[in-house]
């Protein structure tokens, strides 16, 4: 039994590959075992995030091609027991993808079950919101299941949202963007250092420091996911009493 | 936010700096990626090549039933070639090299 979920937006940098990485390692810690996939072909960079770049030998290309069967290329993270990798090329162009190549892929890692579900990772900005809604009318019209007249279950992931910003009244707010995208909210990621230095150190934010405010954002994603019912956190300026001594942190 | 909530989380955080990690991190990387990008054939997928060509020449090999692993370092990378061997073939021994 598996599901397939389609990390997406319209937008790039807002912060997929991010949480495909702290999703996935969220997902393995929760006992699920779990596929990773890099579909930015000729511009991957799960790998790094993930930490396994020194480490890649086949890429989804060469599954897709045969030049590899999908075991062999599959990377096993060396931390979760259930988390592996699947990279994209980085030396070929999408071209190289045909569909048939990547339903085989998808096919071979899943069994039997068939639910697609796609999550559309979202900034609270005009342009990321803009570009949202037209991947989620894509999604509804032009996906493999759309055609087959079925629905895509979709879900917004709203990420790097700026908690002194949105006090400030300067970002679009979270009920605002739910009601332009008429899409359910999974989940609230606040912006954070804590993701910069779990990028750095190649390593999800959810396994690099699992009690911070992302780390805890992701994992509440992921339950979700799963079909569990986790009250909603919109993300809040903590002032503690050491905050306020100290100021605010620098990274 | 409780006190204890706070402290666990700035506990749980690393007291090292992370961006000397990513500028080494990026250094092996890029080299190993600019060294491919000049069109050097990249060294270890041609030995992978070869090694496989000359053990199938004496075992029958089931391609699927061979694993791949690398690890590319700053000074020293390593190649790992498990090769399962069908006990048929008389031969009984799990080659890694």
């Amino acid at each position: 039994m598996a599901k397939v979920l389609v990390v997406t937006s319209g937008k790039g940098g807002v912060g997929k590959t991010t949480s495909t990485a702290a999703i996935g390692a969220a997902l393995a810690q929760a006992g699920k075992k779990t596929v990773v996939i890099d579909f930015d072909i000729g511009l991957r960079n799960l790998d790094l995030v993930m930490g396994a770049e020194r480490r890649v030998v086949f890429d989804l290309i060469n599954v897709v091609q045969g030049v590899a069967k999908l075991p062999q290329a599959l990377i096993r993270d060396k931390r979760l027991e259930k988390l592996w990798l699947l990279p994209a090329s980085q030396t070929r162009d999408k071209e190289a993808l045909t569909e048939e190549g990547v339903g085989r892929v998808i096919a071979d890692l899943r069994t039997s079950f068939f639910a697609d579900a796609a999550i559309i990772v979202t900034n609270p900005e005009v342009s990321s919101v803009r570009d949202s809604d037209r991947i989620i009318g894509m999604l509804d019209a032009k996906t493999v299941k759309a055609e087959a007249g079925e629905r895509v279950e979709k879900h917004v992931l709203i990420t790097r949202y700026d908690v002194s910003r949105a006090a400030r009244g300067e970002m679009i707010s979270i009920d605002d963007i739910l009601e332009i995208l008429a899409t359910p909210l999974l989940g609230i990621i606040p912006e954070s250092q804590d993701v910069l230095r779990a990028s750095n150190v190649g390593s999800p934010v959810t396994l690099n420091n699992p009690a911070s405010a992302p780390a805890r954002a992701y994992h509440d994603a992921m339950r979700r996911l799963l079909g569990e019912t986790v009250p909603m956190q919109v993300p809040s300026e903590r002032k503690g009493l050491m905050d306020l001594l100290r100021g605010r942190r620098a990274a | 936010m409780s006190i204890l909530r706070f402290f666990s989380s700035r506990a749980a955080r690393p007291a090292v700096a992370t961006a000397p990690i990513a500028r080494d991190r990026l250094q092996i990387l890029l080299a190993h990626e600019r060294a491919g990008m000049r069109g050097q054939p990249d060294l270890l997928m041609q030995l992978r090549e070869e090694i496989l060509a000359v053990v199938s020449r004496h075992v029958a090999l089931d391609p699927e039933k061979v694993m791949v692993r690398m690890e590319r370092g700053k000074n020293v990378s390593t190649l790992e070639v498990d090769i399962e061997l069908p006990n048929e073939s008389g031969v009984s021994l799990a080659a890694t090299g």
